[in-house]
């Protein structure tokens, strides 16, 4: 008999099946992905979890057999007897659930692992217009093996190749074995006279010869060499403005958040050379980090214009705008004081507008109130008018946690451009 | 002290030497008492996410890749991960060597039981039984799957792996017709053709009597009928095994395709004896674990603790709900095989008046181990429950008949209970519904229009008029369609020859753009 331990073998052996199940059934499952995003937290959504798709699209069909008259042997009779007529009604629930099988699952339900979920989630979504690539400096390189070299840090010694040279030099400039000398050494002590002194001569010749010839020479050391290949980036910065302003309610900025939230996590999955940068702004703008944007409390007046005059000067000092794809996205009440408009649509129009590959904004609402309810505030009236000179501004309006992934989907939806390489 | 040597294990924690104790102490048992013979034993240790992998591929260790495999795995999975489904405690493959699966979360006391059960008890009905024999090659079966999965690979890379899927589609919803349930006709060489002309002739001879010619002949065939019949001949028609048809006639499947239908027939084929002897087979591994685990307590090689941990779950295995109960869902294999096991047992070795007269041929033999091993090589359900199950196991399980005609407005009608007059009755009825002649629908290719639009004729006799349920036998008929690449039409009939039903489907035009 054998024993042989299989849990150490590589699992999810049923990964590959599993993954061609999931493409077959892809329209499905994206249906279902977004259905079930809808009414969660966005943490919660990105940890994947339980969907339901309709089985039909996945049905497996067999010819099989059903109705007409029916036989049966159960156990555990305890009143009947032969002749005695059951009434129909009762009976014919509990027999569905008998012979037949699987005909009453409308929808067939499984989990999505994290990874999967968030890929069905993000699928048809990218940064529109990524055109200006540029191989990066110095910093995105990357090392490559390049064969040996006979000089380096130690670290990179190469052992076996050092240990395959030296042995052929050993074969070649024939280094006696210890063996050898040891067998002669007892054929030695165990012989005398002339033959003796022979085996002595023989023996030092040899020990001399060892000598001479080391085990390991320098000219045998060999390093493992590398060398630095340049990797083609394209680079993109996403500027994320949010207004923090006391006007903006809990609601709002609950509404903002989810929104950078998804944002967030659309860029680092996709694309790995994207920058992030945060600014907040009430009445003065500050970047900060991540954590502090996404979680950090304040308060305060509103100056739009303050936000876009630091995202100006951050593209300045940083990311030149020969190099990198720029972004935007500003999320707001749309309440400004109306002396700012001015200087907002200057700023926009000179400045940022001509710099950017795409600038979104998406105007936050109260709760309960529709997108058309809305009144159309000044931020909205001034991008509306940007817009129709032929800015490339997209702008929305949310007012229900609901509606964020559709608006979020809807600005960064894949481009019919594009599309048209596949069918 | 000398318990502790006594013991194969103490406690719940067992390692590799114990497995070996453990194997060999039930080897010792199965060989010397119970006399069974099986095929080398291979165990292997698994974790719970590998035993769930090996569900999804329909339990081998390795298996061509499709998605209707995923799709068991995610269901499966999710089940699991709800706590709706726990998951067997071993997988067992006929093979030679006979692999049996252990999760690495049982205890010893299971590993024994499962030891017991799986790598003697199937063990020793996959190297016996004449359905195994018949069907199946222990031997080749791991190397054929090999062959399968990297045909399958090679395939897909080169043909690629839309048009595959396609075809294993339709050859999966095939699957259950593509079994060859006699066994073929043996071809016989020239000299055994010439010696059995030789025999019949002096047969004829010595048996010549002149009164034959004056017995009338039928009507002369018209020569529109026998040019029918030759075409049938030819094609082997009627043909009950859709995807060997196909795989030999279909005017215009790929090689590569044929070779995929082929795979998928033999796997079909492969598990066919499977599906017919579910309740000897469990019936056989449960019987054989409960010998060895009693024994090896009567022994002292497990302790008390250890062996009341064992009936717990044995308990558990063997559990019938009665008919009316919540949890009811058909006869337990597990239950009716022991049960009919071990009533063997008793009617061999201690048989009343009643066993003596439903039995004579068993009743009282006394080797009840020798009875049940010829038991165990020459029966299947069917011919086991319809010889075996006795009255008195009708009355303890309390069996009835119910009669259930649509047509019948007042009810189902109790048609027979476990009493005198209901016995025979009952155990037929049993025996029938493991009779995988009733279980799968009748459906033969019966005739193809060569002369014509090459339409593939089939045939559904319809038994008991059940007929087909229509939008599956739609998608089944798409995919037969497809791969013949011509119309197909399916005609249900029933006994009396009349067309209850007649289906027709031309064939998709994606099919007939990549052939």
């Amino acid at each position: 008999m054998h024993i042989i331990d299989r849990r150490l073998n590589p699992g999810s052996k049923s990964l590959e099946n599993r993954q061609r199940f999931l493409r077959r059934a892809k329209a499905l499952v994206q249906g279902a992905v977004k259905k079930s995003s809808q009414d969660r937290d966005i943490k919660d959504v990105l940890e994947g979890g339980e969907v339901s798709i309709p089985l039909d699209g996945m049905h497996e069909p067999r010819f099989r057999r059903e109705g007409g008259t029916r036989d049966m042997v159960l156990p555990g009779n305890k009143k009947f007897v032969e002749g005695d007529m059951l009434p129909r009604s009762g009976e014919s629930r509990r027999k569905a659930s008998g012979p037949g099988e699987g005909d009453s699952e409308d929808a067939f339900r499984f989990v999505l692992s994290r990874d999967e979920f968030v890929d069905l989630f993000l699928d048809d979504l990218e940064l529109p217009d990524l055109a200006k690539r540029k191989l990066a400096e110095a910093e995105s390189e990357g090392l490559r093996r390049a064969g040996y070299a006979t000089s380096g840090s130690p670290a990179n010694l190469s052992v076996s190749r050092t240990v395959r040279l030296a042995l052929a030099r050993r074969v070649a400039l024939r280094r006696p074995r210890p063996e050898t000398i040891t067998q002669l050494e007892a054929e030695l002590a165990e012989c005398d006279g002339a033959r003796r002194v022979v085996l002595l001569a023989e023996i030092e010749a040899l020990k001399a010869k060892i000598k001479r010839i080391p085990f390991i020479d320098p000219i045998d050391i060999r390093y493992r060499r590398f060398e630095t290949v340049p990797k083609p980036v394209t680079q993109a910065v996403m500027f994320c403005l949010m207004d923090v302003s006391g006007s903006m309610s809990e609601h709002m900025k609950d509404l903002a958040k989810r929104f950078y939230m998804l944002l967030y996590v659309f860029l680092t999955r996709r694309y790995r050379h994207v920058e992030i940068v945060f600014i907040r702004h009430t009445d003065r703008a500050e970047e900060v980090d991540e954590d502090t944007f996404f979680h950090g409390p304040a308060s305060g007046g509103t100056l739009v214009s303050s936000a876009l005059e630091a995202m100006h000067e951050i593209v300045r000092s940083r990311f030149r705008p020969a190099d990198w794809n720029i972004y935007a996205a500003q999320a707001s009440d749309g309440d400004n004081s109306s002396s700012d408009s001015d200087v907002v649509s200057r700023l926009l129009t000179d400045k940022i507008l001509p710099v950017s590959q795409f600038f979104a904004y998406l105007e936050v609402g109260e709760a309960g109130g529709g997108p058309f309810d809305m009144p159309d505030s000044s931020l909205w009236t001034l991008y509306e008018r940007l817009r129709a000179d032929g800015a490339p501004l997209s702008i929305r309006k949310v007012s229900e946690r609901s509606e964020i992934f559709q608006v979020f989907h809807d600005l960064f939806q894949r481009r019919r451009k594009q599309g048209k390489a596949a069918p | 002290m000398t318990a502790t040597t006594k013991h194969l294990f103490e406690a719940a924690d067992w390692d590799f030497a114990t497995l070996q104790r453990i194997h060999d102490a039930c080897e010792e048992i199965a060989r010397s008492e119970l006399g069974l013979d099986t095929y080398p034993n291979q165990i292997e240790v698994i974790t719970a996410e590998q035993m769930l992998d090996a569900y999804s591929s329909v339990g081998m260790p390795l298996f061509y890749k499709h998605w209707s495999f995923g799709k068991h795995f995610a269901h499966q999975e999710a089940s699991y991960r709800k706590g709706l489904m726990g998951l067997a405690y071993e997988i067992v493959i006929n093979s030679s060597p006979c692999i049996s699966y252990l999760m690495e979360e049982n205890t010893a006391t299971m590993q024994t039981l499962v030891i017991a059960h799986a790598a003697f008890g199937h063990n020793h009905f996959f190297k016996n039984n004449y359905l195994f024999k018949q069907w199946t090659d222990a031997d080749g079966i791991l190397d054929y799957l090999d062959f399968a999965k990297n045909y399958v690979a090679q395939c897909e890379e080169r043909h690629g792996r839309a048009a595959v899927e396609q075809t294993l589609d339709a050859a999966h919803a095939l699957m259950s017709h593509g079994i060859d349930r006699y066994p073929g006709k043996k071809k016989l060489d020239l000299r055994a053709e010439e010696k059995r002309a030789g025999e019949r002739r002096l047969h004829e001879e010595s048996a010549f009597n002149d009164l034959w010619r004056t017995v009338p002949t039928g009507p002369i065939k018209s020569p529109e009928l026998l040019n029918t019949e030759r075409r049938r001949k030819l094609l082997g028609l009627p043909q009950e095994n859709l995807l060997y048809f196909l795989e030999k006639t279909a005017p215009r499947l790929q090689p590569w395709q044929r070779e995929v239908l082929r795979i998928v027939r033999h796997i079909a084929q492969y598990f066919y004896p499977q599906s017919q002897t579910k309740v000897m087979n469990e019936g056989t591994a449960t019987y054989v674990h409960y010998r060895i685990m009693t024994r090896l307590h009567e022994q002292g090689q497990i302790s008390d603790g250890n062996f009341l941990e064992f009936l717990q779950s044995h308990t558990n295995v063997v559990f019938q709900p009665e008919f009316d109960d919540q949890r009811f869902s058909g006869f337990n294999p597990y239950a009716l095989g022991f049960a009919m096991m071990q009533d063997i047992e008793r009617i061999v070795s201690d048989p009343d008046d009643e066993d003596r007269e439903w039995f004579p041929d068993i009743a009282g033999t006394g080797d009840a181990m020798a009875v049940l091993r010829d038991i165990w090589a020459n029966y299947r359900d069917e011919s086991f429950i319809s010889q075996f199950l006795s009255p008195r196991l009708i009355r303890h399980l309390r069996m009835f008949h119910l009669h259930d005609d649509p047509a019948e407005s007042a009810g189902i009608r109790v048609d027979a209970i476990h009493n005198e007059r209901g016995y025979r009755r009952v155990r037929s009825e049993l025996a029938r519904q493991y009779d995988v002649g009733f279980i799968d629908p009748n459906i033969e290719v019966v005739d193809v229009d060569l002369a014509g639009n090459r339409r593939l004729m089939l045939r559904h006799s319809v038994v008991k008029g059940a007929q087909l349920n229509e939008a599956d036998a739609k998608r089944v008929l798409q995919h037969l369609a497809d791969l013949w690449s011509y119309d197909v039409s399916l005609a249900e009939v029933d006994a009396a020859d009349t067309v209850l039903k007649e289906y027709v489907v031309s064939p998709r035009e994606l099919a007939a753009a990549a052939a």
